[in-house]
């Protein structure tokens, strides 16, 4: 125990103690957060493009895609990736180990089972989002665009992308809250994450809810944090257009 | 039996002792789904007409009770209830002891509190959306507010909420899979004992993913076909 630690009053040695890493822990769910974030929308755009593709075999690979993912639970993914990943680069490092004598190992650590997971499972809710935002973009705009003889990409960048946004953030945000707290789940599979150091520490020294409740409240802080910030980037997107008087 | 064990003769994993432990889990997980929803939905429903309350004392409660189990991930509230009952001052002598001593019940507390936050919620947008002709319409007929909520209100805003609601049924049913973690063998915790015993992961979480699509596709069915008969209604006519 740390000298510092000492000489607070008794009451709040534990948390003195074991608070600290505990704020680390928040950091490390921040990070898986935002990295599974960004993986979900680059597997989300991908998602929604290979959608509402011409083609028909990407189409069906998409459609499996969000359909299986979406009908299992998180946990149940998780550690089918985790666990089954392990397995995979285990008898994938044997084969190169038998095949070309070469020594590697591959080691599939609970973060990067983590991120992927969160990121593979949210990339299908990402998909249905950005299809619906897709289709919500007029196509007669599309057309002004073909008829100014913009190719497909500048229509993309210049028309569809901007006006996509709008109507795509109250999706993304949504599912970015759910994300947030799907981060939790990463405790689990043994990331060090602040819900797995608080449940550690509960268990320690017995006392839930001194670790339990601080968790929980910086998980309300990070939630609304974002709803604030989601408003105002709604706000920020939503410019120039009318709203429905209601 | 015979056929089955025939069936899994040359199978060392899907055997009658491991399909028993997966039926286990699976009677577990749909009796925690099931009461959690029940549970769930009868707190939701005075809780949203308690929400829409135009006083803020009766309102804001319940408001302050929907962000708090909306915006904490469900595992903390399941950690909370599961650890924290067991230190409640002299539980362990009471006669709710061997209640709280099985997971069961500490799951099944907080997946209804957590499924009647987000039911309330639901509830609330589609009280909120009734169209004022109706209730104009209820006021000309000299109802009271009560007979109103019963007979104008609700029954069309439950009709507003069902799409909603089955999303919520299955996030629910997802969730729940988080009961594994407090030593309830559910779905999940038999395909956890599976793996563990057999150090067989694909086998034993594809079997169970399976099982969950399985029964997500047939929520999804049902719930479409109430659909159907119920918003019949608001269908344009063909």
């Amino acid at each position: 125990m740390s000298p510092f630690c000492q000489s607070v009053p008794a009451a709040l040695t534990n948390l003195c103690q074991y608070g600290p890493p505990i704020i680390d822990g928040a950091l490390l769910t921040v990070e898986v957060a935002v990295l599974s974030l960004l993986l979900s929308l680059g597997l989300g755009l991908l998602g929604a493009s290979a959608k509402l593709s011409a083609n028909l075999a990407l189409r069906s690979v998409a459609t499996t895609y969000t359909t299986l993912i979406r009908g299992v639970p998180d946990l149940v993914l998780m550690m089918l990736i985790y666990f089954g990943g392990q397995m995979a680069m285990n008898s994938l490092s044997d084969w190169l180990y038998d095949t070309f004598a070469i020594e590697v190992f591959f080691n599939i650590n609970e973060f990067i089972a983590g991120v992927v997971t969160i990121g593979f499972i949210f990339g299908a809710y990402m998909a249905e989002t950005f299809r619906g935002a897709f289709l919500a973009v007029d196509g007669g705009q599309i057309e002004a665009g073909k008829a100014y003889g913009m190719t497909r990409w500048q229509i993309f960048v210049r028309i569809v992308f901007p006006q996509m946004v709008r109507h795509a953030i109250p999706g993304i945000g949504n599912n970015w809250l759910v994300l947030l707290k799907t981060t939790a789940l990463v405790s689990i599979i043994g990331l060090s994450d602040m819900v797995r150091l608080a449940s550690e520490a509960a268990k320690a020294v017995h006392e839930p809810f001194m670790f339990f409740i601080p968790v929980a409240l910086a998980y309300l802080a990070l939630t609304s944090l974002s709803e604030w910030g989601l408003n105002k980037l709604e706000h920020k997107y939503s410019a120039g257009v009318r709203r429905e008087a209601n | 039996m015979d056929w089955l064990t025939a069936l899994l003769a040359d199978n060392s994993i899907f055997n009658a002792t491991t399909l028993a432990h997966y039926w286990s889990g699976f009677t577990t997980t749909v009796q925690l789904v099931f009461l959690s929803l029940v549970a769930g939905g009868m707190l939701a429903i005075p809780l949203a007409v308690l929400r829409v309350s135009p006083n803020p004392w009766i309102s804001k409660p319940v408001w302050l009770f929907v962000y708090l189990f909306r915006g904490t991930p469900l595992l903390i509230q399941l950690y909370l209830i599961y650890y924290g009952v067991t230190l409640i001052e002299g539980i362990q002598d009471s006669l709710f002891w061997p209640v709280f001593q099985d997971a069961f019940y500490p799951c099944l507390i907080a997946f209804a509190l957590n499924t009647a936050a987000y039911t309330t919620e639901i509830l609330r947008g589609a009280i909120a959306t009734t169209s004022q002709g109706e209730i104009e319409a209820a006021k000309a007929y000299g109802m009271s507010k009560g007979l109103m909520m019963r007979r104008i209100i609700l029954p069309s805003a439950f009709r507003r909420a069902l799409p909603a609601y089955a999303n919520e049924v299955i996030l629910m049913l997802h969730a729940s899979s988080i009961a594994s973690v407090v030593t309830l063998v559910d779905l999940t915790g038999a395909a956890r004992d599976i793996y563990a015993r057999f150090y067989a992961p694909f086998e034993a979480f594809m079997f169970v993913a399976l099982i969950y699509l399985c029964i997500t596709f047939a929520l999804i069915y049902l719930f479409r076909a109430l659909e159907t008969r119920l918003l019949a209604h608001l269908k344009p006519l063909s």
